[in-house]
């Protein structure tokens, strides 16, 4: 098991290498440059030689990446453009909002997809079934940014229940966050109030974030229960008088829970993009929002630092989803 | 677990009918749903601060689950939406408006502007007298001034400044920070630039005497910009605003905290603290010199990149406020109770530009045929819902030096073809323009939408129009600024009441983007540029506009009026067309 992690941990390296190579060569493809989007219109051809000199664009792209990995060794992943502080440091700012709205949406898929394509499977054809079908379709097709301002405008401008914007309630934002994540930190300082905001903010995000998750966990744990319901030992559970609610947990959620933790990793990924549109719908101050407003800075080191901290995320989460087969399905050990 | 279950699903049908019925109703009372502009449906939404879309009718805001405005200690908050976080609080070193708006509110000028105008008026300095020649202006400060850290405010100190941002180092000898140092004083200490600064002497405790390398008459209206700000010399060095290293990729890395925690002017309001990405917190400066008509005691800034999440943030009463207004969204914020929209006097230019190195562009019969073949005013009425006005020179009307006389090209595709023809061009005549996508700006929030307009005109009026475009930044606006476009949508917001501003910036100097050299044109804005007397020099810039509109390097086509909206209890807020605009005369009611 160890050797196992070791290995996919060093099969990392030269994904990551070859990652940040092409990332680095696409980013200074693309057309114009950090230089004349800062300026915008007040840039002059002068000014934007200048620029590109002090950002040291006007190397040999070659020359630029090995600069650029020399320092990511030394684990400096550069300076913003724009804002002109240490990417590291923006990372660490952004990050917590981020994990903390991806949790929130995997909870909301979760908790919800699963008991509802159990339901469904449950009750195959029926009402419960098809109606979930229906509901993961309509999930699956909103396009998030329609789908968040819909929910803005249902449950914040119409109904008043829930903010729209941010993390938490300004006034709270100079209470103690000594973690970062908000929720976490409103039970640590025992903050309630601040913990209450906190909650009451990430509601929205985290359903617009979790509904394609949502669709697709319903239709897998769905697909994997019928899978599981007509095998021979879910009957031989059953005949040997076994509840029904035991069956359903031991036997069949356990064995159906498989694909599904599969497809949550894999999630992982896609939250991390979605999360992009969401958190700027929601001026949720994470890494999404921030890596689209480097998109439109063509801030170099942000998108590099950002998009390679992604990939870092998404490979480890997979690698923790193998692992934990081991745990839900003692049949499968690695070596 | 089938319990818990059953609860789950039953919440799960509850949001989805809620949802359909929310969808179902949503072409009755939301009408703008389905014109949803198409920035928005490729995803690209939130990008742009001033692109939007719009986001249906509103309720009241009275409950709304946060309203921001409570009072703290005996004044009131105040919650505006800005469209970005600022850069960094030190006026001296950023040229984007967020940064501006901030800094506006701590720290203050020399002069500064008439509220809600551009006639220059006293700030820090109570008088101002310069020498004959023009190149020596001694100012008399006010007494009694100080800094939010308790230095005082005299002569001294505004030299520190001045000396600081003459001697800046060379990691911010750049456009994107020293932007306008470098277009109203040129270069720095040492450079190979001249600079228009030559000294700055305290000569007495409350007088400061700057010296200049040669007369400009721009020299006291541009020191109303931000960027010329005083910030308290004890706060600079303590905090290290100048302090650095440069890396190995070459980028300078500041070490300091001045311009991120400890930003410390002399204005009416005094920063408090600032989470990036949330929020930015200002205090009433309870020892400010000057008057406070206002209520504010807590001003808070608060980035929302997304232009409908701004309104819907208003409607909610999360914010109390916000710029750039999206023209699809003034009928929703006017017919809404308990919000209002106030108009920011127009200080712009929309154009479309002559790139004269792209044949036949060069042709001054090209170009009189395509400004008699576009239909301007039908522009300007069918896409800036009342808020634009034809503009018939490069700068605004409420500028001084703006001409009445120059010469007008109206609507005509007869005459346009008739033009063509007779110089002896066969039709139709090919030209390549373009248009920028993923954009709104004040003088152009549609750009697709004028662009078509435009080229249904040109090709009646025996064009054959090359269509091209580009994502707005960087894209668009490098193809533009290195010339490969022929013909271009592009545009100006002023930045200080001064013509030099407008048709200086434009064309005081040969640019890729115009593709010409006339040496008439420059030589009339050197010297209007440096001609002190105020009617002489007003005369001069008359002239060379009615010079442009004859040469005719590009159309410009409209003036704008930008819009803000706020809540209906914000009381007192004074649109400025260059955007200098206190917080400190604003009052929040309960």
């Amino acid at each position: 098991m160890l050797r196992y992690v070791a290995l996919r941990l060093l099969y990392m390296v030269p994904v990551l290498l070859v990652l940040s190579f092409v990332l680095f060569a696409f980013l200074r493809a693309l057309p114009g440059g950090p230089a004349i989007a800062l300026l915008g219109e007040r840039a002059t051809e002068r000014d934007l030689e200048v620029l590109e000199q002090r950002f040291g664009l006007d190397r040999p792209v070659h020359e630029q990446y090995f600069g650029y990995m020399r320092n990511l060794a030394r684990g400096d992943l550069g300076v913003s453009i724009r804002t002109r502080r240490p990417v590291r440091e923006e990372l660490l700012d952004r990050f917590p909002a981020t994990v903390e709205l991806s949790i929130g949406a995997i909870l909301v898929a979760v908790l919800v997809g699963v008991p509802l394509g159990f339901a469904a499977a449950k009750r195959y054809q029926g009402a419960i079934d098809q109606s979930s079908l229906v509901a993961s379709l309509i999930g699956i097709s909103f396009p998030v940014f329609f789908l968040a301002l819909l929910l803005k405008y249902v449950f914040a401008v119409r109904l008043g229940w829930l903010p729209t914007i941010g993390r938490i309630d300004v006034r709270m934002l100079t209470a103690e966050h000594p973690t970062g994540f908000y929720l976490l930190d409103g039970i640590v300082t025992r903050d309630w109030d601040a913990f209450v905001s906190a909650a009451k903010h990430l509601v929205l995000p985290a359903i617009a974030l979790g509904t394609i998750p949502l669709a697709i966990i319903t239709r897998i744990t769905r697909g994997a229960t019928l899978d599981v319901v007509s095998e021979d030992y879910v009957r031989t559970a059953r005949a040997k008088g076994l509840v029904s609610s035991v069956v359903n947990r031991r036997h069949i959620l356990r064995n159906a829970m498989l694909p599904v933790v599969t497809i949550v990793g894999l999630q992982v990924g896609l939250l991390l993009t979605g999360a992009i549109l969401t958190e700027t719908v929601f001026s949720w101050p994470g890494m999404g929002s921030w890596i689209l407003e480097a998109i439109r800075f063509r801030d170099y080191a942000v998108l590099q630092g950002g998009i390679l901290f992604f990939v870092l995320v998404v490979v480890l989460v997979n690698l923790l989803v193998d692992i934990s087969y081991a745990f839900l399905n003692p049949r499968i050990r690695y070596r | 677990m089938r319990l818990l279950g059953a609860k789950r699903l039953r919440a799960a049908g509850l949001l989805a009918a809620l949802l359909l019925v929310a969808a179902a109703c949503g072409d009755g009372d939301t009408a703008g749903e389905e014109e949803t502009p198409d920035a928005a449906a490729t995803g690209d939404a939130g990008t742009e601060p001033d692109d939007a879309t719009e986001t249906g009718d509103a309720t009241e805001t009275g409950d709304a689950t946060e309203t921001g405005a409570e009072p703290a200690g005996d004044g009131a908050t105040m919650v505006f939406g800005t469209s970005a976080d600022p850069v960094v609080l030190d006026g001296a070193l950023v040229s984007d408006g967020e940064s501006l708006r901030a800094i506006d509110q701590i720290f203050e000028g020399l002069v500064t502007l008439e509220l809600g105008g551009t006639e220059v008026a006293p700030g820090l300095a109570e008088s101002w007298e310069p020498n004959d020649d023009g190149t020596v202006w001694a100012f008399q400060l006010r007494d009694g001034v100080t800094f939010h850290d308790g230095e005082v405010f005299n002569a001294e100190a505004v030299c520190a400044n001045f000396d600081r941002w003459y001697n800046f180092p060379e990691a911010f000898q750049t456009a994107d920070a020293t932007y306008y140092w470098q277009t109203v004083f040129g270069g720095f200490a040492g450079g190979e630039t001249e600079s228009l600064f030559a000294s700055c002497e305290a000569t007495e405790d409350l007088v400061a005497t700057i010296t200049l390398t040669k007369p400009s008459a721009s020299f006291i209206p541009s020191l109303a910009l931000t960027n010329f700000t005083f910030a308290s010399p004890a706060a600079l060095e303590e905090f290290g605003a100048d302090e650095g290293e440069i890396g190995e990729d070459g980028l300078f890395r500041a070490t300091g905290t001045y311009g991120t925690e400890h930003p410390t002017g002399t204005g009416p309001f005094r920063f408090v603290e600032w989470t990036r990405g949330q929020q930015l917190v200002m205090e009433r400066n309870p020892d400010y010199w000057g008057e406070f008509p206002g209520n504010i005691q807590n001003l808070i800034f608060r980035p929302i990149a997304d232009g409908p999440a701004r309104l819907q943030a208003l409607q909610t009463g999360e914010i109390q406020g916000y710029d750039l207004v999206a023209p699809e969204d003034f009928e929703t914020i006017e017919s809404t109770e308990g919000l209002q929209l106030l108009s920011r006097p127009a200080f712009n230019v929309g154009y479309i530009g002559f790139n004269q190195a792209i044949p036949p562009l060069e042709d001054i019969e090209v170009r009189r045929a395509i400004a008699h073949a576009i239909n301007r005013q039908e522009i300007v009425d069918a896409f800036y819902v009342g808020q634009g006005e034809v503009a018939t020179q490069f700068m605004p009307p409420a500028l001084f030096g703006y001409a009445e006389d120059v010469t007008t090209y109206d609507y005509n595709p007869e005459m346009s073809q008739q033009i063509l023809t007779d110089a002896g061009y066969e039709l139709p005549v090919e030209i390549q323009f373009a248009f920028p996508t993923d954009v709104s700006r004040p003088y152009m929030p549609d750009p697709q939408a004028n662009y078509e307009a435009m080229v249904a005109d040109l090709e009646e009026a025996g064009f054959a129009v090359q269509q091209d475009s580009a994502p707005w930044s960087p894209d668009y606006l490098g193809n533009v600024d290195t010339g490969q476009y022929a013909m271009y949508l592009l545009g100006w917001t002023g930045d200080f009441g001064d013509p030099d501003n407008f048709i200086g910036t434009f064309f005081q100097s040969p640019q890729p983007a115009w593709g010409f050299d006339n040496p008439e044109i420059v030589s009339i804005l050197d010297e209007a540029e440096a001609e002190t007397d105020e009617d002489a020099r007003v005369a001069l810039y008359e002239e060379a506009n009615r010079m442009l509109m004859d040469f005719l390097p590009g159309l410009p086509y409209v003036h704008t009026e930008p819009a803000l909206a706020f809540t209906s209890n914000v009381e007192g807020y004074q649109p400025s067309p260059v955007s200098l605009e206190p917080f400190s005369i604003v009052t929040v009611n309960e």
